[in-house]
């Protein structure tokens, strides 16, 4: 249950058309916090508290919204107005003219064993200072960051039919970033990429080690200006889970979402190579790969009980020993195909109306150790923590960039690498997977960005170690 | 609550909130709001539209070297608002007690007064999807219809008020022909004239028949490459991620690093300013400090300006010229060229006419190397004829090669462009570019 207030929530109910053939109000408050230590320097606080209400409203084959912050009656009549003149506009062109969508009854909140509610502000900022000194004096570190944003948010779905979602969702975002630099050689080393984020409280930042991990960034980011450049050729490659988090996003995810394969995104997201066919049969990689869209993992970012628009959700497999089985798509993109989705019909906030997105998407972990995986390589490089991600609008030629590579020869781990590069194809890279850990680090992407008008959302990425052959390595121009 | 009114309400409530203030403190406040209408088209028919009305009041709260920032929603109602701010301000006090002294605060103490009214004649929403239908009756148009008014307003308690609000659309579209073959175009301004939309979407229709044609599959090269404005609006967006930013710069993580360090340097027909007066962002910057008409940022083909936010201003000894936190520019402008517009293709010859570059990222940042896809509109050149559309290309270049040794010219037109993004809110970024004539762009994949 979350404590919005009871009155709010009997004026949202009473404000729903009752004629429509289906209506929502969705109220969410999101309260938000950032502090940061750059360079020994506290900076200043920062709190933000967002609140407002989308209506919703389908009425004979039209749909329509109405999203205000202003709570007052006045402003939910205008807003209901809104939307119930919308979905009378655009009755007779809307790609969807009935509504398939759910009078749920549940709640979710995200289990926390230790709330940040009982750290003070004075300990947070302590832990911060720390972190930063932890980073050393070395010169050669020109610019250093330690960072803690928050999000609490509380969101309330109720329709004409009855239905009343309630969830409080808790989400962390640690974050370090050590900068080294000689000449025109600049190298970063960070905290995952600001992946090692989650739900839950303070017991998110010892997952990962967060206040043990300034000295070992600090000191990779020095070493990498030493380093030789990344080794150029077609080889194989190892991919640590914090690279494998974009990995997944862009070329399985993505390519996934059921809106992009129906179009919606083709002027902006982009479209998919994927086609509603190829479910059931499609080989997407090799029969090491097991992908599940996963809303149920303790402490992962996107976990929940019901997307935005009240769908259940559950653990689904995607993809299944590298056979396409569904897409991600919520109960509207479901009803335009006639196709089995998932649970994954998300907004931004109360001022963006759901569309699909990626929550948690994982892939499920093998049966090699790290040391295995190493040990099956002949020549490659094993790359660590995404730095730069491309890939083109139908989620298939991909490029991405690492922040440490690490040359692997006759089964061995070698020398660190600087700039470690690679590119492929979504179409044929997953069916070079040959390797699959059995460990499995849970993380996060902070800002998929995606929808018009635009989103950005927070969803769950988790991922072994994984191996793949045949991949063209680069390195930097210097 | 029309634009006059808000600001004038935003004034009260800045009064109201200063009268509350001990002897000692000074409040900053910056607010943002839009109501906007939204619709959004797949195959020419709407997948969701609606309207979005919002206020997001920012709140700094100084005393002395020590301040605290926040933000709360607005609701419009002057007893409700009221109690968020007090509970804002109560909840950023406690804050700042906890704080130690921040060293690089540095906040505008000025008095001034300042307006900035952009007015529009916007079209009803009716007549909106009207005109959308008309015009693109018969083909796979998808996209985003985006009008209204935006509103961003600074006040201090020192006294001090500026005003910005612009009533605008923006309409984005593409228009596909089969898989990923597809135009893009988009009609954006102040005054709505559905005769030039139905001609713009004419326009569009007609460049589809150019994607009729079987598309031609080029192997990884280098290749003589002409890119609109558009695609330039990409590049710009990588150069802007950094490029001209004062802290980026002081702390070595510019993509212009060599250009700093090595002498590393554009064709010296290389121009590029931030042109605040040119574009549609308020003249203030959301501390309160007035943005100058122009920065120049690249002259000459070389390293001429930064983009300075109060903080990076205190920090460095410098002063500030408005930027926002992020330094990014938000009304980017590149001087025109001697290369004839209208021959573009014709001094293309043989080689890529690139509509759109899409998803650039750095694959070495500090050599200020990129990379990306082509994406819409893109067609293979043979002889000065457009021949095929060609397939995504991968391109990895540097800046130093695209805007540098490689560039043949600059279009002697630039194309004023509204950033279409909406990402919490419309945007007010904009930018004025030519196109470019490059040799040996080099695709990879």
């Amino acid at each position: 249950m979350t404590d919005l207030d009871t009155r709010l929530e009997d004026r949202l109910r009473a404000a729903l058309p009752a004629d429509a053939d289906y209506a929502s109000a969705r109220h969410v408050v999101e309260r938000g916090s950032h502090l940061a230590v750059r360079n020994g320097v506290v900076e200043p606080s920062s709190i933000a508290h967002d609140e407002g209400v989308m209506f919703s409203v389908w009425r004979n084959g039209g749909v329509g919204y109405g999203a205000t912050s202003d709570l007052s009656d006045e402003g939910l009549r205008t807003a209901v107005a809104q939307a119930s003149t919308w979905a009378a506009r655009t009755s007779g062109r809307s790609v969807l003219e009935s509504a398939p969508l759910l009078h749920s009854v549940g709640d979710y909140e995200t289990p926390t064993s230790e709330s940040f509610d009982s750290v003070d502000l004075a300990d947070q900022v302590a832990l911060l200072v720390d972190a930063d000194r932890a980073f050393g004096n070395d010169d050669r570190v020109v610019d250093r960051v330690a960072s803690l944003t928050r999000y609490d948010t509380e969101s309330l779905l109720i329709t004409n039919g009855g239905g009343r979602v309630a969830q409080r969702i808790r989400q962390v975002f640690p974050h370090l970033r050590a900068t080294a630099n000689e000449g025109s050689n600049t190298q970063n080393r960070t905290y995952g990429a600001a992946s090692l984020a989650g739900q839950g409280g303070v017991e998110v930042l010892h997952r990962h080690g967060f206040s043990e991990a300034s000295q070992r960034i600090a000191a990779e980011a020095i070493a990498l200006l030493d380093a030789p450049n990344c080794p150029t050729g077609t080889m194989d490659l190892l991919l640590a889970p914090d690279q494998l988090v974009l990995q997944i996003h862009e070329s399985i995810g993505h390519p996934l979402e059921l809106d992009r394969i129906l179009g919606d995104e083709r002027n902006y997201a982009g479209t998919s190579f994927v086609t509603a066919d190829m479910f059931g049969s499609y080989q997407y990689g090799s029969d090491l790969l097991n992908v599940t869209f996963d809303p149920s993992v303790d402490g992962q970012m996107a976990s929940y009980a019901f997307d935005d628009d009240g769908t259940p959700a559950e653990r689904t497999y995607l993809i299944r020993d590298g056979i396409l089985e569904r897409p991600m798509g919520g109960t509207v993109s479901q009803a335009r195909t006639g196709m089995a989705g998932v649970a994954n019909s998300r907004s931004s906030g109360w001022n963006r109306p759901p569309i699909d997105r990626m929550a948690n998407l994982n892939i499920e972990p093998g049966g090699s150790s790290v040391d295995e995986l190493v040990a099956g390589i002949e020549h490659g490089v094993l790359m660590q923590t995404n730095v730069s991600w491309s890939i083109d609008d139908s989620r298939n030629k991909f490029q991405f960039g690492c922040e440490l590579g690490r040359v692997i020869t006759d089964g061995e781990l070698g020398p660190i690498v600087r700039n470690p590069n690679y590119r492929g194809i979504s179409a044929t890279f997953w069916r070079n997977l040959n390797g699959v850990g059995n460990d499995f680090t849970v993380m996060a992407v902070g800002n998929c960005g995606k929808g018009e008008p635009n989103q950005q959302i927070r969803v769950g990425h988790a991922a072994p170690h994984c191996r793949f052959s045949n991949v063209e390595v680069f390195g930097g121009a210097q | 609550m029309s634009a006059d009114q808000t600001r004038h309400y935003f004034d009260e409530l800045v009064n109201w909130a200063s009268a509350r203030l001990a002897s000692t403190e000074t409040l900053l406040a910056h607010l943002r709001g839009e109501q906007s209408d939204f619709a959004r088209f797949n195959h020419a028919k709407v997948r969701q539209a609606g309207s979005v009305t919002q206020q997001s009041l920012s709140l700094d709260l100084i005393d002395g070297p020590k301040h605290a920032e926040g933000s709360v929603t607005l609701t419009g109602i002057r007893s409700d608002d009221e109690a968020r701010v007090r509970s804002l301000v109560d909840e950023l006090r406690a804050q700042r007690a906890v704080m130690p002294d921040d060293p690089y605060l540095l906040y505008s103490q000025a008095d001034t007064q300042s307006d900035r009214l952009v007015a529009g004649d916007l079209p009803s929403p009716d007549d909106a999807l009207d005109a959308v239908a008309t015009g693109a009756a018969g083909n796979d148009f998808v996209g985003i219809y985006a009008c209204g008014e935006t509103f961003e307003g600074f006040a201090s308690s020192h006294g001090q008020r500026n005003w910005f609000s612009a009533e605008t659309f923006n309409i984005d579209w593409s228009l596909h022909q089969r898989g990923d073959k597809a135009t893009k175009s988009g009609y954006a301004g102040t005054h709505w004239n559905a005769p030039e939309l139905a001609s713009k979407l004419d326009w569009s229709v007609r460049e589809l028949e150019a994607l009729k044609r079987p598309p031609k599959a080029l192997p990884p090269g280098c290749y003589r490459s002409y890119l609109t404005p558009a695609a330039m609006q990409e590049l710009m967006g990588m150069l802007s991620w950094g490029g001209f930013s004062l802290r980026s710069h002081r702390t070595k993580q510019t993509p212009l690093l060599r250009m700093v360090t090595d002498g590393a340097a554009f064709d010296a027909s290389v121009n590029i300013s931030e042109d605040i007066a040119g574009g549609v962002a308020p003249d203030f910057g959301s501390g309160g400090f007035a943005r100058p008409d122009s920065i120049s940022l690249i002259a000459g083909g070389t390293y001429d300006g930064h983009l300075v936010s109060p903080r990076s201003a205190q920090e460095y000894g410098v002063s500030t010229n408005g930027a926002e936190d992020h330094e990014f520019p938000l009304a980017i402008a590149m001087a025109p060229g001697p290369l004839a517009t209208d021959a573009v293709v014709e001094s293309l010859g043989t080689g890529l006419y690139v509509g759109n570059l899409w998803y650039l990222n750095f694959s070495d940042r500090a050599a200020c190397r990129t990379t990306g896809m082509t994406r819409f509109g893109t067609f293979w050149v043979q002889d000065g004829e457009v021949v095929a559309p060609v397939n995504v290309l991968r391109f990895d270049d540097t800046a130093y090669n695209l805007l540098g040794s490689n560039l043949v010219g600059l279009t002697d037109k630039s194309e004023m462009i509204l950033d279409a993004s909406t990402y919490e809110r419309r945007s007010v970024e904009s930018l004025r570019l030519p196109g470019a004539l490059v040799d040996d762009m080099t695709f990879t994949l």
